[in-house]
C-alpha cells in the first residue's frame, strides 16, 4: 500500500488558502507525524488527506487511485479514523462503541454478526483494553476512551490510520501506552499511522517521516530526525529550541527544549 | 477465540422477547374493557369466530362493538403508537440529541395545520387525513430545503429552520382556528387537536397504515447505523456511512409516520419524548435495541392510553391530555428514581 498526497490545496474562504501545495507520501508500516502550531490546519490537512474536506486542488491518491473515485464503504475499510477524543451524548458501552467500527464491513440493513463481535473483541485486546468491556464510554478516563476510539479504529482492520492529537489532553503514562501502541501496531501488522501531534519529542521518539506545517499554509516533509531540527523549528513554530540525543540504558532518547520566542 | 455474549447481553435478549409479547397480550384484554366489558377469553372467542366463521357465527352487539369499533382502535393504536415513538427514538439518534423529536422538523405542526385546514372545509375523514398528510410532507420539505446552505444542511440549521417552520403553521393553526365557526367548526378543530382515536375505520386505516407501516420498518431495518449517526458527522462519515442519504431516509421515514399518525388520530404529544427514555432505561443506549423496544412499549402505551381514553369516563377523554397526565407524572418518578444517569 502507497498512500500519496498530492500538491493538495484546501481553503475554507475564497483566496485565502490555509494549506498549500502539499506533498507526501507514505508507506506500510510507516508512521507520519505532522508537526505545526495552533492554527496552522494540522486537523484540516488529516481531514483533507482522507477526504472529510474536499482539496481544492490536487488530491490523495490511495495505491494511485484517486480517493475520491473508490467508493466510501471500500475506502473506509482501508482508512480508519480517530477523532480528537470527546464523548458521544448517548452511554453507548465501551464494546458497543467499538463494534460501530465494523461499519464499512456491514451493510445499510445489516446487523453485526458474531464474526464482527469477535473482531471487535479482538481489538479490544490488542490494545489492552478487554477489562473495560461493559462500561459505559461516559464513565472511563480520557486515556481509556482513547484507548477505546482506537479500537474502535482497529476493528474496521486498516491499511492507514490517522489519528488526529491522539495523545493531547493525557497523562504522562497513557501518553507512553498510546505511543507505544501506535509504534508496535505499525511494526507488528504493518499499518501505516498518521497522527499530529503538540510534541515534537513524540515524533522523534515513535515516527520514520514527519510533516511540519508552517503558518503560511507551505510545509517541510522529510526524515523525521532530519526534518525537527533547530532551523525548521525555528521557521514554524517561532521558538528558539535546542535538541538533545539522550542514550539511556542503549536506547536513544531525544529532548526538545523550547529555549526562548523568536 | 470465541465470541461469548455477557449476561447483561442475554438479559437483554430475553427483555425484548418480553417486550414483543406485551402487545400481544395487552390487545385482547384491552378490548374487551368498556361499557360492552368481554373478559380476555370472550374477546379472543368474538376475534376468533369473526375472523374464521365470518360475521354470522358472532352476536351482533358483540361484533359491532368488538369488530365494528374497538378492533380499529386497537389496531390503530398499537401502529400509531409504535410509530411515534420510534420516530422520536430515531430522530434523537440522528440528531445526536435525547431531547429530539419529530415535532422538531416542524411535522406535527403542519400536518396539524392541515388538518385543521381539511376540518373547516369539509368533515370527511379521509379528506382530513390527506391533506394533513400532504402539509405534514410539505413542512418538512421546506425544513429540509431551507436548513440546506450550500448543498451542506448541519443539523444545527435542520433544528432552527424546523423551529420556524413550526413557529409559522402553529400561527396557521390559529389563523384557522380564528377564522372557524365558534358554534360547530372551532370545537370541532380544537377538539381533533387534541387527539382522539374515535371515529376510525377500516377504509381510513387502509390509507394511513401503510404509511405508519412503511416508516417503522425503514427505521427498523437501519436501527444499527442509527448508532453510527449519532456520532459527529466526520465519525459517521469516516466509518463508511454515506450521511446525507441516510439522514434524508431516516427524517423521510419519521415524517411519513408522524403526519400520517396525527392525520389519523390528532396531535398526540410526548410519546415520541418518553418511550425512547424508558426504552434507554432498561436497554442502555444501543439503537439495536431500542427500536425493537420502542416499537413495542410505544404499543402498548398507546393502546392503553386509548382504552382510559374511552372507559374512563361517560363520555371521551382526548388522548393528549391523557398522555400528558399519565405520562408525564411516570416520567417524572423514573427522573428522580434514576437521576437520569442513563442519558
Amino acid at each position: 500500500m502507497i498512500f500519496k498526497v498530492d500538491n493538495g490545496c484546501f481553503s475554507y474562504t475564497e483566496g485565502r488558502e490555509i494549506l498549500k501545495n502539499i506533498s507526501f507520501e507514505i508507506k506500510d508500516g510507516n508512521v507520519l507525524s505532522v508537526l505545526g502550531p495552533n492554527g496552522a490546519g494540522k486537523t484540516t490537512l488529516l481531514k483533507c488527506m482522507i477526504g472529510l474536506l474536499k482539496w481544492n486542488r490536487g488530491a490523495s491518491l490511495l495505491d494511485g487511485k484517486n480517493i475520491s473515485d473508490i467508493p466510501v464503504r471500500k475506502l473506509w475499510q482501508k482508512i480508519a479514523y480517530v477523532p480528537q477524543a470527546k464523548n458521544s451524548v448517548f452511554a453507548y458501552t465501551t464494546e458497543e462503541m467499538v463494534l460501530l467500527g465494523r461499519s464499512a464491513h456491514i451493510g445499510t440493513i445489516s446487523q453485526p454478526s458474531k464474526q464482527d463481535y469477535e473482531k471487535a473483541e479482538m481489538a479490544m485486546m490488542d490494545v489492552g483494553i478487554a477489562h473495560l468491556r461493559g462500561k459505559e464510554c461516559s464513565r472511563i478516563s480520557g486515556g481509556e476512551l482513547q484507548m477505546v476510539l482506537i479500537a474502535r479504529a482497529l476493528t474496521a482492520e486498516p491499511s492507514i490510520l490517522v489519528l488526529d492529537e491522539p495523545e493531547s489532553n493525557l497523562d504522562f503514562k497513557n501518553q507512553l501506552i498510546i505511543l507505544e501502541k501506535l509504534k508496535e501496531l505499525s511494526m507488528n501488522k504493518g499499518i501505516a499511522v498518521v497522527f499530529n501531534t503538540h510534541y515534537p519529542s513524540h515524533a522523534l521518539k515513535i515516527s520514520d517521516k514527519s510533516l511540519i506545517m508552517k503558518k503560511d499554509g507551505l510545509c517541510l516533509f522529510g526524515e523525521t530526525k532530519k526534518v525537527i531540527n533547530c532551523i525548521n523549528m525555528r521557521d514554524s513554530f517561532s521558538v528558539n529550541v535546542h535538541i538533545e540525543e539522550l542514550e539511556i540504558c542503549d536506547v536513544k532518547h531525544y529532548l526538545v527544549v523550547p529555549l526562548s520566542i523568536v | 477465540m470465541v465470541y461469548r455474549a455477557t449476561a447483561t447481553e442475554n438479559k437483554k435478549a430475553i427483555l425484548l422477547l418480553v417486550l414483543i409479547v406485551i402487545p400481544v397480550l395487552a390487545a385482547p384484554i384491552c378490548i374487551g374493557i368498556g361499557r360492552y366489558s368481554l373478559s380476555v377469553g370472550e374477546s379472543i372467542k368474538v376475534l376468533f369466530n369473526a375472523a374464521v366463521f365470518g360475521k354470522e357465527s358472532v352476536e351482533p352487539q358483540s361484533y359491532s362493538v368488538i369488530i365494528g369499533l374497538r378492533l380499529p382502535r386497537i389496531i390503530l393504536a398499537l401502529f400509531a403508537g409504535a410509530g411515534l415513538a420510534v420516530s422520536g427514538a430515531s430522530f434523537q439518534a440522528l440528531f445526536g440529541n435525547p431531547l429530539a423529536t419529530p415535532d422538531t422538523m416542524g411535522v406535527a405542526a403542519g400536518a396539524s395545520f392541515g388538518a385543521a385546514l381539511a376540518l373547516l372545509i369539509g368533515d370527511n375523514l379521509i379528506w382530513i387525513q390527506s391533506v394533513s398528510l400532504i402539509v405534514g410532507l410539505i413542512a418538512v420539505f421546506l425544513t429540509y430545503s431551507i436548513s440546506r446552505i450550500k448543498g451542506r444542511a448541519t443539523i444545527i440549521m435542520m433544528v432552527l429552520s424546523g423551529i420556524v417552520i413550526a413557529t409559522m403553521f402553529q400561527a396557521f393553526v390559529s389563523l384557522v382556528k380564528y377564522m372557524a365557526d365558534p358554534e360547530d367548526k372551532l370545537p370541532a378543530i380544537t377538539y381533533w387537536l387534541m387527539g382522539s382515536l374515535t371515529g376510525i375505520t377500516y377504509k381510513s386505516l387502509l390509507i394511513g397504515l401503510p404509511f405508519l407501516i412503511v416508516g417503522i420498518t425503514i427505521i427498523l431495518l437501519l436501527r444499527w447505523k442509527l448508532n453510527v449517526l449519532s456520532l459527529s458527522e466526520d465519525e459517521a462519515h469516516s466509518m463508511g456511512v454515506n450521511v446525507r442519504k441516510m439522514r434524508l431516509f431516516i427524517v423521510l421515514a419519521s415524517t411519513m409516520i408522524t403526519a400520517s399518525a396525527i392525520s389519523m388520530c390528532g396531535q398526540v404529544g410526548w410519546v415520541g419524548l418518553v418511550i425512547p427514555h424508558i426504552a434507554r432505561m432498561i436497554f442502555g443506549s444501543n439503537n439495536r435495541f431500542i427500536i425493537p423496544a420502542s416499537i413495542s412499549l410505544g404499543a402498548v402505551f398507546m393502546i392503553l392510553i386509548d382504552t382510559i381514553a374511552r372507559s374512563a369516563t361517560q363520555g371521551e377523554i382526548p388522548v393528549s391530555i391523557l398522555t400528558a397526565t399519565v405520562g408525564a407524572p411516570f416520567f417524572i418518578y423514573l427522573l428522580k428514581r434514576t437521576g437520569g444517569a442513563w442519558v
